[in-house]
């Protein structure tokens, strides 16, 4: 079983390519790169000009909803969600019903993902019990379940001591650990980030600083215990001071940013719509040019969706009491093409390095590039296709978009998993 | 110029010109208050409703007498005791009510943007009433009367607004409004009260109750809700009405001979106001209310007057 890519301009930001190449897959990975490649007897192909093949998109931070929120979003319609966005392997967080935070959960988890996922799936395990933040998950089992990482996500471990101990006691398994960074006696009570538009909204408000200390001390942890920490949605400029500077220290701190954060400011919330209430919440324009300055000179390794699906119905009405968090997989890549690459605010390959080997190398997942004998997961774009941002027509369970009728050049073309073209 | 808005839901939102609209207009009502027969026919068939989320006395009974005196039917509807409590959403009792055929629904809710959504949700006329810490409109409008009726105009008036700013629609309301209409505005607290960048809409900021009285038109103290202790906002009652309380003795060292003090009520006597200037003779606090009924009854009529008026 072969499938030849013809005639695409191939962007492998981890093997510094970019040109127009064929790609030859074959059982279910990439056999060989070149000029103009025959197809073998039997082969598909399927015509990329005028196309970018990149390394398939992983989004390492995402809520599949399942188990215990199948109302929400399930592992087959999110999966679905993520091949029409992009995406050949999402990383699910542990908060579901209930909580992954035992190996059984985790095989429920695989078992699903196997059966009824169209792109590959791999969990994230809980760091406390119950996400309570009270005594450590079992977090040996987990990792040899298949756990990718660990995280409360969703809530932040506010216990230093207890945080500390999860660093070290998985640093045996070279899984990081992944911080939802919130103060929450900053935080409590907030739908929105504090500042001008809290004032006039009268909406409560939370600071920067909220997520800052955290972040600030999430690193002297990391230092504490040579862990590897990853933060999670970083949403402020100083959050990006306290990495860089990290980073220059020679620890082991990573960091995402989700495309709505890079996109919107606190000036969204000004409409009302609950689809602009998320975790961390939009911030000011100046944290937007801190975070766009951060991705791209690789302070933020990778980019994340935090892709959040919540009934319609917990998602309008009152704002303060609407759900937090939005769905991200089915328009994370076309905002970004057009919104950032358009624009020349970020270089299309940087933006690809950070969808698909930037994240690859973080969690130590399969592919991530497209050298031979790499898994053929393959993203590939139109830069041409216009779109517009039609919620009913998500594969996703849930609609919580605050993108709802952008029109937007650029989007994912085709999705192939393991050489397989996802038919989501 | 007329009125054209289907709702009145912000101060921020609307004109000067229309705000004097808004207050030429209750000023031209106040009479029915002195009228033997306080009833004139000009909203019989008309339907409003008074949806609150939130308790309330005055605001409610307010336009409850406004709506009767111009003829309207009234229906109050609270949160208590009705749908809400078997679990129905804020959307979905207000589309029920909606299709009832109201002409106007007042709404007050505990949460910022609750009229907005409404008025985005239904076709009839809505007011706010007061929506979480965001605004009131008709606080401010009445405000604006009682401020008109004793000093005969807006522009150049200076007004210290006192307290709790952070968690005060009236005060955002109030901002808006008096910025509009050419006034001064300072708004003084201890700094945990004050929320951030509200030098933005317009407003001067002092952490000095002394500082901020001295040289102003108008005072106006704020309630302080006593959930601000346990929040860690302030120390304790008695430290607030120490520092921040209006006193006889204050208002004599501080203020102009011929300030004037309003409050928008209920009142926390010994807190923020001493009883003695509550009910002293600077006092506008009763004012206040009865301009309520007349900024209401006007409200009402430009907006359920709206349609007839313009033949839509």
């Amino acid at each position: 079983m072969s499938l030849l890519l013809r005639g695409g301009r191939v962007i492998d930001p981890a093997n510094n390519l970019d040109a127009v190449q064929d790609v030859l897959i074959a059982d279910g990975k990439i056999e060989r790169l070149g000029r103009t490649l025959e197809a073998p007897a039997g082969a598909e192909v399927v015509d990329a000009n005028g196309k970018i093949v990149c390394p398939g998109f992983i989004d390492i931070h995402v809520h599949l909803r399942e188990p215990g929120y199948e109302y929400k979003e399930t592992v087959a319609t999110g999966t679905r969600a993520a091949a029409a966005g992009g995406f050949t392997a999402v990383c699910c967080m542990a908060n579901t019903n209930p909580v992954n935070d035992n190996g059984a959960v985790t095989d429920y988890i695989l078992a699903k993902a196997k059966v009824e996922g169209v792109v590959r799936v791999y969990p994230i395990g809980a760091v406390t019990r119950g996400l309570h933040g009270e005594e450590l998950a079992e977090l040996a089992e987990l990792a040899d379940s298949g756990c990718v990482a660990f995280s409360d996500d969703g809530r932040c471990v506010m216990n230093a001591g207890l945080y500390r101990r999860a660093m070290e006691y998985t640093l045996p398994f070279g899984t990081p650990l992944i911080s939802h960074a919130e103060d929450t006696s900053l935080s409590r009570g907030a739908s929105m980030n504090e500042g001008v538009v809290s004032t006039e909204t009268g909406l409560p408000g939370q600071p920067a600083a909220a997520e800052d200390v955290m972040v600030a001390r999430d690193i002297l942890l990391a230092e504490l215990t040579g862990a590897h920490v990853h933060i999670a949605h970083v949403s402020t400029a100083g959050a990006v001071r306290l990495i860089r500077d990290a980073k220059a220290r020679g620890l082991q701190v990573t960091a995402e940013v989700t495309p709505h954060h890079l996109v919107l400011t606190e000036e969204a919330v000004r409409t009302w719509d609950p689809n602009t209430k998320m975790a961390p919440p939009l911030r000011t324009k100046r944290d937007v040019e801190a975070l766009l300055e951060a991705l791209a000179d690789g302070t933020i390794d990778c980019i994340a969706t935090d892709h959040a699906p919540h009934a319609l119905s917990e998602k309008e009405g009152e704002f303060d009491r609407a759900a937090v968090g939005i769905v991200g997989l089915e328009t994370a890549v076309a905002v970004l093409l057009d919104r950032l690459v358009r624009p020349g605010l970020l270089p299309l390959s940087t933006l690809i390095a950070r969808l698909s080997r930037d994240p690859a190398r973080l969690l130590n997942l399969p592919g991530g590039n497209l050298a031979a004998g790499a898994p053929a997961d393959v993203t590939i774009l139109d830069p041409d296709a216009e779109t517009v941002v039609e919620p009913l027509r998500f594969r996703s369970r849930s609609r919580n978009t605050p993108f709802g009728g952008w029109t937007l050049r650029g989007a994912p073309w085709m999705t192939l998993v393991s050489g397989h073209i996802v038919r989501a | 110029m007329g009125w054209t808005r289907k709702d009145l839901l912000t101060m921020r939102d609307l004109e000067a010109s229309e705000i004097v609209l808004l207050v030429d207009t209750a000023a031209s009502l106040q009479e029915i208050a002195g009228r033997e027969i306080k009833k004139v026919p000009a909203l019989r068939g008309k339907t409003v409703v008074n949806l609150f989320y939130e308790s309330s006395t005055r605001t409610r009974t307010s336009f409850e007498i406004a709506g009767k005196w111009l003829s309207a039917d009234v229906i109050n509807f609270s949160a208590s005791g009705s749908s809400t409590s078997k679990g129905e959403s804020f959307i979905d009792t207000a589309k029920n009510i909606a299709a009832m055929s109201p002409d106007v629904v007042v709404v007050r809710h505990s949460s910022a943007g609750a009229a907005e959504l409404l008025a985005r949700e239904l076709p009839c006329s809505i007011v706010n009433a007061g929506d979480g810490a965001h605004e009131h409109p008709t606080q401010a409008l009445l405000d604006l009367l009682t401020i008109r009726e004793k000093k005969g105009h807006f522009e150049g008036l200076h007004v210290a607004i006192v307290g709790d700013i952070a968690h005060s629609r009236v005060a955002r309301s109030n901002i808006h409004g008096m910025r509009k209409l050419g006034m001064t505005v300072t708004v003084a607290g201890p700094p945990t009260l004050i929320p951030p960048y509200v030098q933005e809409l317009g407003a001067k900021v002092s952490y000095r109750l002394e500082d901020a009285i001295g040289d102003v038109d108008v005072i106006m103290m704020l309630r302080l809700q006593q959930e601000r202790m346990t929040a860690g906002l302030i120390p304790s009652l008695r430290e607030y009405s120490r520092y921040w309380g209006l006193t006889l003795d204050r208002l004599a060292k501080h203020a102009r001979p011929d300030v004037l003090i309003m409050h928008p009520g209920p009142v926390n006597r010994g807190v923020e106001l001493s009883p003695e200037v509550a009910d002293g003779p600077y006092s506008l606090i009763l004012d206040q209310v009865s301009r309520g009924v007349a900024v209401r009854m006007g409200v009402l009529l430009l907006l359920a007057g709206r349609k007839g008026g313009d033949g839509a």
